[in-house]
C-alpha cells in the first residue's frame, strides 16, 4: 500500500474514455476482495480532464473505441502521472485498448505507429482480422495464477519486447498473436481479456492485491470460482 | 401496386408468397424470408416500393419497436400505414412491410442502427426519428461513435427532416447535420456513453442537466421545442401548450418515446390532442410490458437488452415487496459476451426478493454477489411461482426482466403473448 496510508487506493483511469464494456467490474471486484480481507479501500475515478494522482496503489485502464483510445494516450502522455506511478512501483492493470496504449507504440497502421505511455515493453498494431470470442490462456507459472478465461474483442496484434514477458500462453483465442496472451513487466500487466477480466479470474485479482499488500489469506470459494469453472468447461 | 414496374411487382409477389409459406409452416412471421426472396429478383425493390410514399424511419439503441408502434398508431389518424410492427428492422423487413400494404401512402419503419444510412438513401425518407445511442452487443454491433458518424454523413446528404432527442449528445451531433430538425427534450438516464464530445473528444460539461456543452470546441445541446417533465407526466409543445400523457405503457422511457411520437406526428401535421388518445390505448408492444396471470400470480414481462435498458427497467419495477426474476442468455441475438452486466448497477435491488435464471445465471449470480444483493437461483418462472406460493402466499405480482432470447423463451412458454 502507499507509504502514507493503510488504505488501498484503486485508481480508475479515464472511465469517460476507456470504459467500453464492463470495465467497471475490475474496480468492483478488487475492492470487494480487498474488503473481504479487512483491507480498507478507496476508489478514485480520474476523468480525462483531471490529473492522474501519483499516490495510487493499483491503476486500472479499460477498453475503448479507436478515437477515445488516441485521446486517452495523448492525455496520459501529457499528464505524466501514470508513468511516474509505475516507476514508483504501483501496480497497473490495463485491458484491451488500455493495454495497447501503456505500451511503447500502438496504432491502426504498423508503418505509422503512435507513441504510447511507455510503461510496458510492447508494440501493438492492427491485425488482419478481428479477434472476437471466448479466450482461455495459461498464465506464466511464476505468477501463480493458473488458467484464465475471458472474452476478447479487438483487432490488435501485440509484439512483446525484451523488457516484458508474455502474461500467458493462449489455449483458445488469439490474444497477442494466437500464441501468447497479454504481457507483464514488474507490476505492470496488460491483457486482451476485456471487461470484467478480474471478476472472471479471481486469482488474477488476488495477484494484483498481493503485489501491493503482500500475503493475503485465501477467501472461501464463491460465485467467481463457479463462473471461472463454468466458462472453462463451456469453452474447452 | 399498379405504379410499380413489372419486375418489382413480380419480386414483391414472390416475397409475399414465401412469407405466407413461412407462416403456414410455422417457421416465423415471414418478414425476413419474404423480403430476402424479393430482393433477389429486384435489388432496387426497397426504393421502388418507397417511391411516392412519405416514409418515417425510426432508429435508436433502445425503444425502436415501441416508438415505431406509437408513431404508426398516431399516424393512422391520417390513413393506412405500412409498418414493420414485428420488429424485422433490416431492409428485408422493410420490403415486406411496404409490399404488404401497397395502398398505404405513409410508411413507419423501425430501422436497425447500422442500416439507417442505407435505408435512408434507398427510401428517400422524409422523416428520420432518432432517440438514443448506447453500448449494445458489442461483439457484433458497431462502435457507437462510428455509428453516429455514419448517421451524420447520411443525414447531411439527405433532404430528411430529423426528429431527434437533444438530450443525447451522440444523437444530437448526428442530427445537427440534417437540413431540417425538430429537437425534443426527451431525456437521457444512461449517460455512461456520452461523457466525451462527439465532435472533438473533449470532456463534456453536463450541467445543469439536461444542458450539455463541450468546453473545447463549443458543440452544445440544440434548442428544443418539445419537452417532457416526467415528474408531472406532462409534455410541452412548441406553442407552449401542456399535455398530460397518461399512457398505459409504464415508465420514463415510454414517456420519452411518446414525446418523440408526438413531435413526429406534428411533422405530419397532427396535433397532440388528435394523437394522445391513440397513444393511450397501447398496453404492450410485442410482448413487452405484457402481464400474464399464472398460478394466480400476475407476471409482468420487461425486456432489457443492454445497460441503458436495464436501468429503465429498474425504474419501472413495482414496490420492493414485489419479487423480481432476472434472466440472461448469451446467444447470438443477445451478444455472446456478458461483460455488460458489470455496467449495470444492481444495488437498487437490495432488500427485494430476487431470482436469477437463464443460460448465464452464474454470471448474474457473481454480479449480484459483488453488489451485495441477496438472490436465489431458479430454473424457470413456473418454479419461482411455485416456490413463492408456498412461502409467500400473499404475493400477487412478480416482475421479470430478461434479455432478448431469454425474453422470447419465457414468452413462448406462455404462448407468445403479445
Amino acid at each position: 500500500m502507499s507509504d502514507t496510508s493503510s488504505t488501498l487506493r484503486i485508481v480508475w483511469i479515464y472511465p469517460d474514455l476507456l470504459s467500453t464494456y464492463g470495465d467497471r467490474g475490475n474496480v468492483l471486484i478488487l475492492r470487494r476482495r480487498a474488503e473481504l480481507r479487512g483491507i480498507p479501500t478507496e476508489v478514485v475515478h480520474v476523468h480525462s480532464s483531471d490529473p492522474v494522482p501519483a499516490e495510487g496503489d493499483i491503476y486500472l485502464l479499460g477498453g475503448g473505441e479507436d478515437r477515445p483510445q488516441i485521446l486517452a494516450a495523448q492525455r496520459l502522455r501529457a499528464d505524466g502521472g501514470l508513468k511516474r506511478a509505475a516507476e514508483r512501483g504501483a501496480a497497473v492493470f490495463a485491458v484491451c485498448a488500455g493495454y495497447q496504449i501503456i505500451g511503447e507504440t500502438y496504432g491502426d497502421d504498423a508503418a505509422n505507429p503512435l507513441p504510447g505511455v511507455g510503461i510496458l515493453d510492447v508494440r501493438s498494431s492492427r491485425g488482419p482480422s478481428r479477434a472476437v470470442g471466448e479466450i482461455v490462456a495459461d498464465v506464466d507459472p511464476a505468477l501463480g495464477v493458473g488458467r484464465i478465461t475471458g472474452f476478447e474483442n479487438h483487432q490488435g496484434r501485440t509484439e512483446i519486447g525484451p523488457s516484458a514477458k508474455p502474461l500467458s500462453t493462449a489455449v483458445r483465442g488469439i490474444g497477442n498473436d494466437g500464441v501468447t496472451e497479454g504481457a507483464y513487466q514488474g507490476q505492470v500487466l496488460g491483457t486482451y481479456l476485456h471487461g470484467p477480466a478480474l471478476p472472471r479470474n479471481p486469482a488474477l485479482a488476488d495477484l494484483l492485491l498481493r503485489w501491493r499488500v503482500g500475503d493475503i489469506p485465501p477467501l472461501p470459494p464463491s460465485w467467481g470460482e463457479r463462473l471461472h469453472e463454468e466458462r472453462l468447461a463451456a469453452v474447452l | 401496386m399498379s405504379e410499380l414496374p413489372l419486375r418489382a411487382q413480380l419480386a414483391a409477389a414472390l416475397g409475399r408468397g414465401a412469407a405466407s409459406l413461412s407462416r403456414a409452416t410455422g417457421r416465423g412471421d415471414g418478414s425476413v424470408i419474404g423480403g430476402r426472396i424479393a430482393l433477389k429478383v429486384e435489388p432496387n425493390l426497397l426504393a421502388e416500393l418507397a417511391r411516392g410514399r412519405r416514409i418515417a424511419l425510426v432508429s435508436a439503441t433502445n425503444g425502436k419497436t415501441t416508438t415505431t408502434r406509437l408513431i404508426s398508431s398516431a399516424l393512422r389518424e391520417i390513413g393506412e400505414i405500412a409498418t414493420n410492427e414485428h420488429g424485422a428492422n433490416m431492409p428485408t423487413g422493410h420490403i415486406t412491410a411496404l409490399s404488404n400494404n401497397p395502398r398505404a401512402r405513409i410508411g413507419v419503419l423501425e430501422t436497425d442502427e447500422k442500416y439507417l444510412p442505407q435505408v435512408l438513401r434507398e427510401t428517400n425518407a422524409v422523416v428520420v426519428v432518432l432517440m438514443n445511442l448506447s453500448r449494445d452487443q458489442m461483439d457484433r454491433a458497431s462502435e457507437i461513435n462510428l455509428l453516429a458518424k455514419k448517421w451524420r454523413e447520411a443525414l447531411a446528404a439527405s433532404q430528411a427532416h430529423v426528429v431527434a432527442n437533444a438530450d443525447d449528445p451522440l444523437v444530437a451531433w448526428a442530427g445537427l447535420a440534417a437540413p431540417h430538425a425538430t429537437w425534443v427534450a426527451a431525456g437521457q438516464r444512461w449517460k455512461e456513453d456520452s461523457w466525451c464530445c462527439p465532435e472533438c473528444g473533449g470532456h463534456l460539461k453536463r450541467e445543469p442537466d439536461p444542458h450539455w456543452e463541450c468546453p473545447e470546441c463549443g458543440l452544445s445541446r440544440p434548442h428544443t421545442t418539445w419537452s417532457l417533465d416526467n415528474a408531472t407526466d406532462t409534455v410541452t409543445d412548441p406553442e407552449g401548450k401542456e399535455h398530460r400523457l397518461q399512457l398505459r405503457l409504464p415508465g420514463d422511457a415510454n414517456r420519452s418515446n411518446a414525446v418523440i411520437a408526438l413531435a413526429t406526428a406534428a411533422a405530419y401535421g397532427l396535433r397532440p390532442e388528435q394523437v394522445l388518445p391513440r397513444l393511450r390505448e397501447i398496453e404492450s408492444v410485442a410482448g413487452r410490458y405484457t402481464s400474464i396471470v399464472t398460478q394466480g400470480i400476475e407476471v409482468r414481462l420487461l425486456l432489457a437488452k443492454n445497460p441503458a435498458g436495464w436501468l429503465e427497467s429498474f425504474a419501472v419495477l413495482d414496490p420492493p415487496r414485489v419479487p423480481v426474476i432476472l434472466s440472461v442468455n448469451a446467444q447470438i441475438p443477445d451478444g455472446r459476451d456478458t461483460s455488460w452486466l458489470w455496467d449495470v448497477d444492481y444495488t437498487v435491488l437490495r432488500g427485494r426478493r430476487v431470482f436469477v435464471m437463464g443460460e448465464r445465471r452464474t454470471d448474474l449470480a457473481l454480479r449480484l454477489e459483488t453488489d451485495e444483493v441477496d438472490f436465489e437461483v431458479a430454473d424457470s418462472v413456473d418454479q419461482v411461482l411455485t416456490r413463492l406460493r408456498a412461502e409467500q402466499p400473499d404475493i400477487t405480482k412478480v416482475d421479470v426482466i430478461s434479455n432478448y432470447t431469454a425474453f422470447q423463451q419465457i414468452r413462448a412458454a406462455y404462448g407468445r403473448v403479445q
